[in-house]
């Protein structure tokens, strides 16, 4: 290698780098996405499995039975609800607490940012366990401050959800948080003073000023947080117990592992996930355009 | 840190008023965290009491003995680190070197590799439970640590590529050609030069494939079927918590004992962490 004497020119070295990461991602991701689609394609159940069946092609048929459940399409507009309300309540709530961040002095700084590394850093299942027993209807402390009795806040499919949507808020607006915090501090400090001196309200000044020069931070994190929580998976697993009184509570992904595993129907829990796959793939075609229009090179 | 001059036309009172929310939010947030490991000591008469006290007078270690006396805890929590311990360094390694040949050089289907390391980072892990499941069987990976590292190493190095590439880029090119000026290999300048200077964004990089690996119970549940002695943390948590009946003083004390090693990495990482999603998100 030392002979070539400028060693940038050679045109294996980059394969070269990229090699363990290729071999590892094609065959533990792009292998198995594609027999992800194959198994959508073909009755597989447990029979087939343990071999006692042979596998038999199905085209759409899997699909055609997915599509035909009307438990799919409710499963999907509340993955589709319950996401959208968690990416807006979590943008929210990180926005809102980034700039009270750049209002106070040190300490209550160094406060709000390590409460909120310790929400950050809890495991989505301890997070769902300590939510569930803050809300816990004969010991947690929420319904007694609330004076709300006995009342079970799993129990109902919204207040499940709500309990659930709290959780998640709970240890994903951290990342929202810190992130535009990095990107405000980035912005220099003569352009937000001179707004002021404009005479520019708090919030105008968050509008014209801030919310434009953070776009690209912005755009980062809401697609971050958007393919987050179309996956939410342990929270809503943990704490309505897989799904919730009679699956009230199902997200897409959920539905697809106990299709999967609860049912061992593996091919229609495979065609679930290619339904969630396809829509992903279009969140990201999207952020891809809006990368390419704020003229980013990758 | 820099003072926040930018802020400084923020009048008193409202300042004092920012102050005291952010102190209050703080509360708030750290709420959980704090009943969690208040819960995980009260003895058993105090948590299963109807009259819940934010405190407790007589603190007892029951619940944690509970735990630790559960057969082979002790396993389990190991058999997590090994698991997070592996998938961090392992995936960080691959990573640096696919960071480095994506910025570092210009070759065909440089961009195309870009996107498809975005795509990666879209599919959804769980729906891949089910082939994953059938490819672990194949290679007679069940019941082995090695169907939870092999995965989250595969699952993590999308994301950390995407992340580092900001922190290979920011190390001046001027110094790689000196470095090669001066007789060095391009394996020497990789491992002794470059790789110091993309430490810190190794570490912040890391912080996510350790959560994902720690936090992992769908694997676990999944292709740890029969051998409990290859189960992690989160399957023994699990065992204290039963829908109807939950034995909270020990789901409270084994969640305690599970938060505590991500809690220590994320103060040790926390100043790496913010710098390194600013410099990542600018870049």
């Amino acid at each position: 290698m030392n002979s070539s004497p400028r060693p940038m020119g050679r045109w294996s070295t980059p394969w070269l780098y990229l090699a363990p990461a290729l071999v590892v991602l094609a065959g533990l991701l792009v292998y198995p996405v594609y027999q992800l689609g194959l198994i959508s394609f073909f009755q597989y159940t447990q029979a087939q499995v343990s071999g006692g069946e042979p596998t038999t092609f199905q085209g759409f048929g899997n699909y055609a039975e997915l599509f035909g459940d009307e438990q799919f399409w409710q499963v999907l507009l509340a993955t589709v609800v319950f996401a959208a309300a968690c990416v807006v309540s979590t943008l929210a709530v990180g926005c809102a607490l980034a700039v009270l961040l750049t209002r106070v002095r040190a300490v209550p700084r160094l406060a709000l940012m390590l409460a909120a590394m310790g929400a950050w850093a809890t495991p989505a299942i301890t997070g769902s366990t300590v939510w569930l027993f803050l809300f816990d209807p004969d010991f947690g402390p929420v319904n007694r401050v609330l004076g709300l009795g006995d009342h079970s806040w799993t129990y109902g499919r919204f207040s499940a959800f709500f309990l659930v949507l709290l959780e998640v808020v709970w240890c994903s607006f951290p990342f929202v948080m810190v992130t535009v915090y990095a990107g405000i501090r980035a912005v220099p400090a003569e352009v937000l003073e001179a707004a002021a001196l404009d005479g520019a309200s708090q919030w105008r000044i968050w509008r014209s000023v801030l919310a434009p020069m953070l776009r690209p931070i912005l755009v980062v994190v809401t697609i971050q947080s958007v393919i987050w929580d179309f996956k939410v998976f342990t929270q809503i697993y943990v704490m309505t117990n897989g799904g919730g009184i009679a699956g009230q509570n199902l997200v897409l992904n959920v539905y697809a592992y106990q299709k999967a595993f609860a049912s061992s129907q593996y091919s229609l829990g495979s065609a679930i996930g290619v339904v969630m796959l396809l829509i992903l793939l279009a969140v990201t075609l999207v952020y891809l355009r809006l990368l390419r229009r704020q003229g980013e090179e990758l | 840190m820099r003072p926040v001059s930018a802020m400084s036309f923020v009048r008193r009172p409202w300042r004092l008023l920012a102050e005291a929310s952010a102190l209050l939010i703080a509360v708030v947030v750290a709420f959980p965290l704090y009943w969690m490991v208040l819960s995980a000591f009260k003895p058993a008469g105090e948590i299963e009491s109807s009259e819940p006290r934010p405190w407790t007078l007589a603190p007892s270690l029951d619940s944690f003995r509970r735990v630790f006396e559960q057969n082979e805890f002790g396993r389990y929590f190991l058999n997590s680190l090994v698991v997070a311990c592996t998938v961090v360094i392992v995936s960080a390694l691959i990573a640096f070197l696919a960071a480095t040949a994506v910025t570092r050089f210009r070759f065909r289907f440089r961009t195309t590799l870009l996107i498809m390391f975005l795509v990666a980072q879209m599919v959804p892990v769980e729906a891949l439970t089910i082939p994953l499941f059938f490819l672990m069987r194949d290679f007679g990976q069940l019941n082995t640590l090695g169907s939870l590292i092999l995965p989250h190493i595969a699952f993590s190095l999308p994301f950390a590529i995407w992340m580092l590439r900001g922190f290979v880029k920011a190390v001046p090119e001027a110094l790689e050609e000196a470095a090669y000026m001066d007789g060095a290999s391009r394996s020497r300048f990789l491992w002794q030069i470059l790789f110091p200077l993309v430490f810190p964004g190794l570490v912040a990089t890391s912080v996510f494939s350790f959560i994902s690996a720690w936090n992992d119970f769908l694997f676990a549940k999944s292709f740890i079927i029969s051998d409990t002695s290859q189960s992690t943390l989160p399957m023994a948590l699990l065992v204290f918590y039963k829908p109807d009946e939950p034995d909270w003083g020990g789901v409270m004390a084994a969640s305690t004992v599970m938060t505590i090693p991500v809690l220590i990495f994320f103060v040790l990482v926390q100043r790496r962490l913010v710098s390194g999603l600013g410099g990542a998100v600018k870049d």
